[in-house]
């Protein structure tokens, strides 16, 4: 959700009961500021948290011109001092992917994991227990940028694509009429596209080059990965991602208030299919 | 007021442009002067030689002639009886005559556009221009003539050119066909002073002439939807931008377009399928209403249930303005409504006290849910239902009885069933209401068994938000999702409704009589002298947090039920499998014993080294205000708080339990083995032709009269008599 309109965003998307408390939203207001101003932020989202068992991490992001580029991140635990996450990378994923259970609130905290791994002395192959320190803030980042590129979601025509390439916030962005807010295929996750480039030339036709550049959601695995609501009378929908629950999106049908929080214990919801 | 520094901007440019087109030009004239249709060409001379006279006086008698020549298709257009277009003549002859400017003629068309679009109401700039131009007028010297006339001569021409294709489109035109009479009047005006780049313009119409104006004609043209033309639309955007001078302008342009064509915005033609999409608003508008009115519309005899409905409606809003320090809860209106959609509950039921227990989030709608306690006596709807629900069960039972005698039944025995708790004890203590949104109707959930609670912890399902819906699942669900969503309640109700230690206490009458005799006490009342505990302290000990909800056994009730008792018969059968599941003594069921009421919450177990709680307080800016926070690690979304002397509990989330391991499914059941191969199964060999023998002569030896008699049976029954002896 943007910073700028982070109360407005924080009421439509309690529904989910996923609310600040008042000191928090205050303190967010005036730090988000400062964020933008020394970070040099064209927009600053103010993202989520995750639950820790001793702390929270409130995350923001920062967003330069274009939407699409790679985010810087950063986190907080007192909503005041930001600090900012280094760019995960496959590396931090895979590593950290060993990891279960909750974040315990302490950037510094260090996993242990014990893995087997092959040695060779010479001639003969053995494996040996390593102890390997897995530190949370890499984890938190590695988390972050999971949920960003699974669920993060964004309606058709929010954004649109420059003719020299990056994609800027369309001004003109009226928002979803009722019938397509019903709709996943109007939403789109918020990244670069990666299904785009495999689909068919058939596929491709009827698409608006400036607006559907992006993934639509419509085609998440596994299907019914994302519940759609319509709250309050069809006056706000709701879109709660079933894959990482916690994320919710909302969305005023024919206003430009959009956007999406993530409030949860950072844990993927691995027993989808089971559940539905 | 525009049009002098519009010209001085725009004039080096057009200087430029004069050159460039000048040279552009040459080649057209001859391919103009090929096109020319013979009419025009005949028609042509005449009008230049008028032209030429009257070219001398260019404020009465020029003007009239171009607005002669386009009036009569114009009227044409628009019937006889039509007025004339207002006559430009006046005015034609002043704007260039200001401009002392060079190649001025060619930028005209241009500029005279832009200056009577930008301010279609400019009048008063006009006139004042008239002035300006009569100035012009008297000032400008008239040697040049023979120059002129071939220029006038390509002017007319060209506007010959254009003549019909004017004529042809609607009336807007007539924009257009003065523009064209004003071009040539500022070129025949202006002309004098052109002596240089008058070769060079001579007598040709332009390539770019003909595109501007088909340009314009396109721009002209009227949307079939709107009704609206392009070239009006941008005139009034740029009036509207000179108008209010808004910053960055083009940042904002579309904004500005779309305000346009709003303040354009006629009546929409098809406003049925727009209303459609709206009413679902309505709906929940309306429905939400009646809350709002329900105090009104109350009758009189009010007054007695007052005092009963004021104690039994909670607070809702002072604990959710707790809750939201705590940075829990649903928005301030929302909290409102279901405040109302509760009182609206209370005052329909006879209930003696009311909590908002939470919500539970579903694929398609939501749950919101309400704790209620009926009054005495009242809630008799309750024994009906299970009166039905157990003769539906021994009804079963004889009909299996009434089958055949002969063939072995079958042995096999469901497994007992655990009868479900009364009303008002254990898991059914309380009565669970719950509605998809405030506003809509309240529905009563059922009561809960043991076997729902049972099986609801072996699977993981979603709610979808209708309670019809059946739950698929392994194992198999008994009930739908209304059970299941209740069972779902009733695990997580006595999973993490906490109070802060000492606020309640144990009941001194019912609890030590009737349930001393197991050990257990479960009712409990609030302890009037509780003095509160410190904030600070709730926060840093969870042992000042005790559980005041039944802990719900294996068994899927609070109190243990004994199943042997009651079956005395099949008491083995019992025993074995009970064996299974208990893994205890086989011969007596020990007795299933969880932590009793008010246990602290420190002795939760931990679920795999994680806390199951997690305690906060709310603000550490203003520790002296603050409340202290709970958060259920084993229930995600479970929240309680406590000021000291106030608790609330409070449940939003999916209504699923937290585990770090991913969720499996159970095994499934085990195979029954088949009956050992023994002494019953097994047969013996048929009876050789020897044995037979032997056996018939030892009985003819011994009865030969009955067997005279009973031959005829023999035969039949030969098998049987020898397997027999």
């Amino acid at each position: 959700m943007d910073a700028e309109s982070l109360l407005l965003s924080l009421e439509l998307a309690s529904g989910s009961g996923q609310g600040l408390s008042p000191d928090r939203r205050a303190s967010l207001l005036t730090s988000l500021m400062l964020v933008k101003r020394d970070y040099r932020y064209d927009r600053v989202l103010f993202w989520g948290r995750i639950l820790g068992l001793v702390a929270d991490y409130y995350i923001a992001q920062g967003l330069s011109e274009d939407q699409l580029a790679p985010r810087k991140t950063l986190y907080s635990l007192n909503c005041m001092e930001w600090s900012l996450l280094p760019p995960a990378t496959e590396e931090m994923v895979a590593q950290t992917s060993v990891v279960k259970g909750r974040f315990m609130g302490d950037p510094s905290h260090e996993y242990e994991h014990t893995e087997l791994q092959k040695m060779s002395e010479g001639e003969k192959v053995f494996e040996e227990e390593v102890v390997v320190q897995i530190k949370e803030e890499t984890r938190l980042v590695s988390v972050i940028d999971q949920i960003d590129k699974a669920v993060a979601v964004i309606p058709r025509g929010a954004l649109f694509k420059t003719p020299f390439g990056p994609i800027h916030v369309n001004r003109t962005f009226e928002g979803l009429s009722l019938s397509e807010a019903k709709k996943l295929s109007s939403y789109f996750h918020f990244r670069e596209p990666v299904e785009l480039k495999n689909k068919t030339l058939l596929e491709k036709a009827d698409l608006d080059p400036s607006l559907d550049f992006m993934d639509p959601l419509e085609h998440d695995i596994p299907k019914g990965s994302w519940s759609i609501q319509m709250e309050r009378g069809n006056a706000l929908v709701v879109l709660r991602s079933l894959l990482w629950p916690g994320l919710t999106f909302f969305h005023a049908p024919r206003t430009k208030n959009c956007g999406y929080i993530y409030v949860g214990t950072g844990e993927k919801n691995i027993d989808l299919p089971f559940m539905l | 007021f525009l049009t002098p520094s519009m010209e001085d901007l725009t004039s080096p440019k057009q200087d430029k442009e004069n050159q460039e087109l000048g040279e552009a030009r040459r080649p057209w004239e001859e391919i103009a002067a090929s096109s020319q249709d013979p009419e025009s060409g005949l028609s042509e001379p005449l009008e230049s030689e008028q032209w030429l006279e009257t070219g001398p006086q260019p404020r009465s008698s020029p003007p009239q002639s171009p607005q002669s020549r386009a009036s009569p298709p114009l009227d044409d257009v628009r019937g006889p009886g039509a007025p004339s277009p207002p006559s430009p003549a006046p005015e034609a002859s002043f704007i260039p005559s200001t401009l002392a400017l060079a190649g001025q003629q060619l930028a005209a068309p241009w500029q005279s556009d832009r200056t009577i679009d930008v301010n279609p109401k400019a009048e008063t700039p006009r006139s004042h221009h008239l002035e300006q131009s009569d100035q012009g007028e008297s000032t400008a010297p008239q040697t040049c003539q023979s120059e002129g006339d071939t220029f006038q001569q390509s002017q007319q021409t060209e506007r010959h050119l254009y003549g019909p294709e004017d004529v042809s489109d609607n009336n807007s035109k007539q924009k257009e066909l003065r523009f064209n009479i004003f071009q040539e009047e500022d070129s025949n005006s202006n002309y004098e002073l052109d002596h240089t780049e008058s070769g060079v313009s001579e007598g040709a119409p332009s390539l770019l002439e003909i595109a501007i104006q088909s340009a314009k004609a396109y721009l002209l043209k009227t949307s079939s939807k709107s009704g609206l033309n392009l070239y009006d639309h941008l005139s009034d955007m740029l009036t509207k931008v000179l108008d209010e001078r808004p910053e960055n302008a083009v940042d904002i342009i579309e904004s500005i377009s779309q305000d346009v064509k709003m303040a354009h915005f006629r009546k929409k033609l098809d406003t049925l399928q727009n209303e459609n999409e709206m009413l679902p608003i309505y709906e929940t508008a309306e429905k939400q209403k009646a809350l709002f009115l329900q105090g009104n519309l109350e009758g009189v005899d009010q007054e007695l249930e007052d005092e009963i409905a004021e104690n039994s409606l909670p607070n809702v809003m002072e604990s959710a303005f707790y809750f939201e320090q705590a940075g829990v809860g649903l928005g301030t209106d929302e909290t409102y409504r279901i405040f109302l959609a509760l009182k609206q509950l209370t005052d329909t039921h006879p209930i003696q006290r009311c909590r908002f227990w939470g919500k539970i989030l579903g694929l398609e709608m939501n749950y919101i849910v309400a704790e209620v306690e009926f009054r005495e006596g009242e809630d008799e709807e309750d024994v009906e239902d299970e009166d039905v629900t157990e003769e539906r069960d021994d009804g079963d039972s004889d009909a299996e009885e009434n089958d055949e005698d002969e063939l072995p039944r079958t042995f096999y025995k469901t497994p007992q069933v655990i009868p479900k708790e009364e009303n008002r004890t254990g898991a059914n203590k309380y009565v669970y209401f719950v509605c998809n949104e405030p506003g809509g109707p309240w529905v009563k959930l059922p009561s809960v068994t043991p076997a729902q609670i049972v099986t609801a912890r072996k699977i993981k399902k979603f709610f979808t938000g209708r309670l019809e819906t059946p739950i698929v699942s392994y194992p198999p669900f008994p009930g739908n999702e209304s059970n299941y969503l209740r069972a779902q309640i009733a695990r997580i109700s006595a999973g993490t409704h906490v109070s802060p230690l000492g606020f309640y206490q144990f009941g001194e009458e019912e609890g030590e009589e009737e349930e001393e005799v197991e050990g257990r006490r479960d009712s409990f009342e609030e302890n009037p002298d509780f003095e509160g505990i410190q904030v600070i302290d709730l926060v840093e000990s969870l042992s000042n947090w005790v559980h005041h909800v039944q802990h719900i056994l294996s068994q899927g009730r609070c109190n243990w039920f004994n199943p042997i008792q009651k079956s005395e018969e099949e008491e083995e059968e019992e025993d074995e499998e009970k064996e299974e599941e208990k893994g205890e003594e086989p011969e007596y069921m020990e007795q299933e014993v969880g932590p009793p009421l008010l246990t602290p919450i420190s002795e939760d177990i931990e679920i795999q080294n994680i806390p199951p709680w997690t305690t906060r307080l709310s603000s550490t800016l203003i520790p002296q205000y603050a409340i202290a926070v709970l958060r259920s690690n084993l229930w995600p979304g479970a929240y309680a708080f406590s000021n000291g002397k106030k608790f609330e509990n409070f449940y939003i989330g999916w209504g699923h339990k937290y585990s770090p391991d991913n969720y499996t499914p159970p095994p499934p059941p085990p195979v029954y083995q088949e009956y050992p191969s023994g002494a019953e199964i097994t047969e013996m060999d048929d009876p050789s032709v020897e044995e037979e023998q032997a056996s018939r002569a030892a009985r003819e030896a011994a009865v030969l009269p009955v067997a005279e008699m009973g031959e005829s049976e023999e035969d039949e029954d030969e098998d049987d008599d020898s397997d027999q002896e």
